[in-house]
């Protein structure tokens, strides 16, 4: 593993962004953001609702264009016109609404806008590889020629993510990995995002789960309003983070901790 | 045919059967069973519409015993040709879930085209039917332009069509307003008299049902070799049987009178192929994922502005073809082609058929049984002496009941998880 107090460690750097805006209408949704990622690092993007942390995820997508800034992909400066640009360029995508076609079976779904043989489906190396893939992720689909809209919202999770590993990416971002999962499955993915670090790929994970964050995170940035507000590693404090996040030390986070261990306090002074 | 499985188990579980919570078919009557679940749950494919034909078809021959007979079916196949090539393209712009209301005038306008540029002018006759569909090509990227450039609503562009391609049909066919072609020409036998011989009709029957084995087994052996469920070959063969069986049965039945039609033979060549393109291409798979989610169709990289554009430009040249075949059916190019219920047919066809509405959801088989149920009912009610007052209403009727069965079907699915 890099060592946390080494931000700029010697592997590859993947992706770095510099000074990127991005404006919609009057509103700034993101303003002045710089972010580096290297290869074999998982980075933690947190943030408060409206952070522009999903806003930053699809201008990496090719979702959005940014309105000012550069984004540099493996040292080269690149620009990311639509989805397939960065599919392309090895910048593979899970969406926090997943975007799948529920109307399409599992394997459709992974393999949709790469299938093989364009002429002449092949349905069985497809059904293979999707097997295997999602084999490796150890995941539990009942079927994979049954139509999406039939699974739960955990499997549709590991079908987004075995989809995003199909093209062997460079750089995986995971919008809310966990967001809809329970207690096994939240793990089983978070083994599954070390595993895709320990191939050595770049993971931006946005989550709202702080032990997720620092379970996996080997770096953790924060967002605030649009903007950087800091750089933290794992073993940060929890009050930090959350001042980070929110803005300041005096919020309702910190506000009602403070009450509690207040009342603890309390509690062990009348107790002898 | 179960002993065969048990024998054939391998050790380690097949790659999709190693989960134990599925439930899945083994054998002949789990096939049955599994059909029936999918009918239950909604997912009824072309079932309503086979079960509306059979009712439609004893109730006219019981009214009139000449409907069922060869003579009558032969001419029935002649003349459902037309609109449903037409309705072939419906199904491709329902895929994409949108709408093309403009495919009656394109139809009259791509037979006037005919009529005028071979009549009049003296072009070649496979140089007028080339520019014919040429023109349908354009109009069908014109349509794709504004609802890709601009976002124009494809329900209202091309009720924009409708009336301006009309009129452009009247404005060509000038003052006479009608063109005939001439009898005897290759055109015009190809509408009204052409069939196959016997020996063909059946050669090609046959031929369908060891395309569909071969196929089948094919996929079954490379299944099995990767470790992957297969089908038995005992149901492989069962269905290759069936299906050689009734088509010879009804090739024969045919053959009793004239024979199949050479332009009917086009028609479900020309849906076979569609099929073949809607299920087993890349091209296919865009047009369903765009139907059934567009963002993420985008999101997975599919050039999604393209797919609109392929089911538009698809939609206005088989209209364009429908026309052409209206035009070697009637041998003339009038102001009356393509106006009236040949619009709303086509797209009654497809929907009867089993193509939903809504997107992402049907089959180019849904073509050719649906335009076969409005043909009946126009064929039935003909043959009564009823007046076309009572054929709307039915047409209109069984319309209305398909769409009430496509949504019912619709919101089942999404109970039962299918949709």
């Amino acid at each position: 593993m890099t060592d946390p107090s080494d931000g700029t460690s010697t592997s590859e750097l993947v992706l770095s962004l510099r000074g990127i805006s991005k404006n919609f209408g009057a509103v700034s949704a993101l303003t002045d953001i710089d972010l580096d990622v290297h290869a074999g690092e998982v980075v933690a993007l947190v943030g408060d609702n409206g952070a522009g942390k999903s806003t930053l995820v699809k201008v990496l997508a090719g979702v959005h264009q940014p309105s000012s800034g550069t984004i540099a992909f493996r040292g080269k400066e690149v620009t990311l016109p639509d989805p397939s640009a960065a599919l392309k360029l090895g910048i593979a995508t899970v969406f926090q609404d997943l975007a799948l076609c529920e109307n399409l079976d599992v394997v459709a779904n992974i393999f949709l806008g790469k299938e093989l043989n364009p002429l002449r489906l092949d349905e069985v190396s497809m059904e293979i590889k999707a097997w295997t893939l999602l084999n490796e992720l150890s995941a539990r689909i009942p079927s994979v020629r049954e139509p999406v809209a039939s699974l739960s919202g955990g499997q549709r999770q590991t079908v987004a993510i075995a989809r995003s590993l199909l093209l062997d990416p460079k750089l995986i971002l995971l919008d809310e990995p966990t967001a809809a999962l329970g207690v096994a499955q939240t793990a089983e993915v978070l083994d599954l995002i070390e595993r895709v670090r320990d191939r050595g790929l770049g993971v931006v994970m946005i989550s709202h789960n702080m032990e997720d964050v620092r379970a996996v995170a080997d770096r953790i940035v924060v967002l605030r309003l649009g903007r950087n507000n800091g750089i933290f590693y794992p073993d940060a404090s929890n009050q930090d983070l959350v001042s980070a996040i929110t803005g300041a030390s005096n919020n309702s986070v910190s506000r009602r901790a403070g009450r509690r261990q207040a009342q603890r306090e309390q509690g062990q002074e009348t107790q002898p | 045919m179960t002993k065969d499985i048990e024998n054939g188990a391998p050790a380690v579980p097949l790659l999709d059967r190693s989960d134990e919570r599925v439930k899945h078919a083994a054998g002949f009557g789990g096939a049955i069973r599994s059909f029936l679940d999918r009918v239950q749950s909604g997912d009824l494919g072309s079932l309503p519409v086979i079960v509306g034909l059979v009712i439609i078809w004893t109730v006219f021959q019981s009214l009139n015993p000449i409907f069922l007979s060869s003579n009558n079916l032969v001419n029935l196949l002649f003349d459902c040709s037309t609109v449903g090539v037409i309705a072939l393209g419906i199904v491709c712009i329902l895929m994409v879930g949108e709408i093309d209301l403009s495919v009656g005038s394109v139809s009259g306008f791509a037979s006037a085209m005919v009529g005028v540029l071979w009549v009049n002018q003296g072009w070649p006759v496979w140089l007028a039917i080339l520019a014919a569909l040429a023109v349908g090509a354009a109009i069908g990227s014109l349509y794709a332009m504004l609802f890709n450039r601009f976002g124009m609503p494809s329900f209202v562009s091309t009720l924009a069509g409708l009336l301006a391609i009309l009129g452009l049909q009247l404005y060509i066919l000038g003052s006479t307003g009608s063109i005939n072609l001439p009898y005897g020409s290759p055109v015009v036998n190809f509408g009204q008299t052409l069939v196959m011989p016997h020996a063909i009709a059946y050669a090609l029957a046959a031929i369908a049902g060891i395309v569909t084995f071969i196929t089948g087994f094919r996929t079954a052996a490379r299944r099995k070799e990767a470790g992957l469920s297969s089908q038995s070959l005992g149901s492989l063969l069962l269905r290759a049987i069936l299906i050689t069986v009734v088509l010879e049965l009804i090739v024969f039945y045919l053959n009793q009178d004239r024979g199949i039609p050479w332009m009917f033979g086009l028609f479900v060549g020309l849906v076979v192929t569609m099929n073949y393109l809607l299920t087993r291409t890349k091209w296919g798979r865009s047009m369903n994922a765009v139907g059934g989610n567009r963002e993420a169709a985008r999101r997975a990289g599919i050039n999604v502005r393209l797919t609109y554009t392929s089911a538009f430009v698809m939609c206005s040249v088989l209209a364009a073809a429908g026309g052409i075949l209206a035009a070697s059916r009637l041998a003339s190019a009038s102001q009356q082609a393509g106006t009236g219920d040949v619009n709303l047919n086509a797209i009654a066809a497809a929907v009867i058929g089993g193509t939903s509405l809504f997107g992402g959801r049907g089959s180019a088989y849904s073509a050719l049984l649906g335009i076969i149920v409005i043909q009946s009912i126009a064929s039935g009610l003909t043959l009564l002496d009823l007046s076309s007052s009572l054929r709307y209403m039915i047409t209109g009727a069984v319309l209305a009941i398909a769409v009430i069965v496509d949504s019912l079907a619709r919101r089942s699915r999404v109970s039962h998880g299918r949709a």
